[in-house]
């Protein structure tokens, strides 16, 4: 009576289960945590309606519009927001600590798999049950702050694909910044900092258009705008096929970037790694 | 009386604490400066585009900014720290051992749990709140001043009460980790005064989360802005959520059934 053998199966199709998995298990348990979901998502959701009050009274004020965007404009953008910003929570630096401090990478270490497929393929599954909350939410918006957009069938495609770019984007720096816990125990004060960049520099603030001109050239040599701005302007922004393109291509480059570098970070991180506990 | 002396307590014991781990003043100083940069950043994109915001000058609305991140402070070392090891121990059922201390439940539940490092905010919050008060220009009698200090205390009451009714949901629903995201995501919209916003979220940022009396009234108390009535309202309005919440939270206490034993 011997053990069967393990199937074995193509390596490809074997992480493509992984990530079905991981999205089943995602699934099933943030639907069971509804009204935990709902409060991070209302939490979450204050911040653009605040942003959105305060440029549309500017815009008011300045007799329409900002910067040449309208107040309705505005609006459009920050609710896309709400939808850009849900699809862009990834597994955060915070969550790397956790699991470093804690020990609880040990488990996770005896598992043939590389842990931030583990976290992409979670967060991904995440998605179906964020959007379904968004829903109503994005509705009742829409019906209060009366968003102006006509995006063309491109537009709407180049959105949908950007939305994958950004959230791959933004997974995997944060990944590099959360393998910094390997050296320094704590990553609040840089995550910090991290974010405060993308703050200014995403258009998660503002549209881009708002910052100052040297603002705005910093930005385009760094990640942060195609996690944010770009997917947001590609549907509201009215952009010509040229600019929706070569955002695509810019993403493309950043998550090339974000892949070897997560690589390359993890490789000499993981040898630092001592169980703590787990 | 007795209540007051517990309070001192465990704050001298949460502050033994805390001050061993004096490099958090570090980390929470530049915490802190990157909130005061990107606020100051906003301010000054805002002001770029308009001179005034609904009536606030740029100095005014620095004035809410500053007492926005003093009552930061002063809910991040106080009130927050205990609710959330409240959420927590019901959670987990190391309730029973509050319940077991023969004190008043709700006093020893909003007590126990500083962070004193969070009140650095509270100083740079004053800091703002100076300049601020500087570049008004306006007259601060003594009145202003004591007008701005009650604001503040009641402002905080009422923040309190808050916090202790959305912890008591604990009792019914057992995990509720993200009020903690959620009371943040809200609190940001105090960074503004609050009759800048559409009448629906107004009226929720005054009566069912009440932002408004915590940040945008001292502020209007410290510019020269406040109306008697006003102030009585929130005066008012004080005594009612504060009964209300400890109602509330009795009958919450009720539901609990522990989770340990």
């Amino acid at each position: 009576m011997s053990a069967a053998p393990p199937r074995l199966v193509s390596p490809l199709r074997g992480l493509f289960d992984v990530y079905v998995t991981e999205a089943k298990v995602a699934i099933a348990q943030q639907i069971q945590y509804r009204a935990a979901n709902y409060m991070y998502m209302l939490g979450m959701i204050a911040e653009p309606v605040i942003y959105l009050v305060v440029w549309q009274t500017v815009a008011e004020q300045q007799g329409g519009s900002v910067a040449g965007i309208t107040a309705g404009q505005f609006a459009a953008y920050y609710i896309v927001w709400t939808l850009v910003r849900n699809i862009n929570i990834v597994f955060t630096p915070y969550g790397w600590e956790e699991r470093i401090r804690e020990g609880q990478l040990s488990a996770q270490l005896l598992r043939p798999l590389f842990p931030i497929v583990e976290d992409l393929g979670f967060f991904l599954g995440w998605k179906p049950v964020v959007v379904l909350l968004w829903l109503p939410i994005a509705l009742f918006l829409s019906l209060v702050f009366h968003p102006v957009l006509n995006p063309t069938p491109l537009a709407i495609a180049v959105f949908a694909v950007s939305l994958l770019g950004a959230y791959l984007i933004r997974s995997l720096n944060q990944s590099s910044l959360g393998l910094i816990t390997f050296w320094t125990t704590r990553v609040g004060p840089i995550f910090q900092l991290y974010i405060a960049a993308e703050l200014l520099l995403s258009g998660r603030l503002v549209p881009m258009a708002l910052m100052p001109d040297w603002v705005q050239a910093l930005a385009n040599v760094l990640p942060f705008q195609w996690t944010f701005g770009f997917p947001i302007e590609a549907l509201v922004g009215n952009l010509t096929t040229e600019q929706l393109l070569r955002g695509l291509a810019m993403q493309a480059l950043w998550i090339a970037i974000g892949s070897v570098l997560v690589r390359v970070v993890w490789h000499f991180a993981v040898r630092r790694y001592s169980a703590v506990a787990g | 009386m007795r209540a007051l002396r517990l309070s001192w307590l465990f704050f001298r014991i949460g502050a033994l604490n805390d001050l061993q781990y004096r490099a958090n003043f570090w980390l929470q100083l530049l915490q802190s400066a990157i909130q005061l940069g990107t606020g100051l950043a906003v301010l000054g994109l805002v002001f770029s585009q308009t001179p005034a915001l609904n009536g606030w000058t740029q100095p005014q609305l620095l004035a809410v900014m500053g007492v926005h991140i003093l009552m930061g402070g002063v809910i991040g070392s106080l009130i927050q720290p205990s609710m959330e090891r409240l959420r927590q121990d019901i959670r987990v059922g190391t309730f029973d051992f509050v319940l077991t201390k023969p004190e008043d439940v709700q006093v020893l539940s909003s007590v126990r749990e500083i962070r004193i490092w969070q009140a650095v905010d509270v100083l740079v919050g004053g800091i703002v709140l100076a300049v601020a008060i500087g570049q008004v220009g306006a007259s601060l009698g003594p009145l202003e001043a004591a007008a701005f200090a009650v604001a503040l205390v009641i402002g905080g009451l009422m923040i309190y009460s808050f916090w202790l009714v959305v912890t008591t949901v604990a009792f019914w629903i057992v995990r509720i980790d993200e009020i903690a995201e959620l009371f943040q995501g809200l609190y940001q919209s105090g960074r503004w005064p609050v009759t800048i916003y559409p009448e629906w979220l107004r009226v929720s940022l005054t009566f069912l989360v009440p932002i408004a009396f915590a940040v945008t009234v001292p502020a209007q108390a410290i510019t020269n802005r406040l109306t008697p009535d006003v102030f009585a309202l929130a005066l008012g309005f004080a005594v009612v959520v504060l009964v209300v919440s400890r109602a509330f939270f009795r009958f919450g206490l009720r539901h609990y059934s522990g989770a340990s034993a």
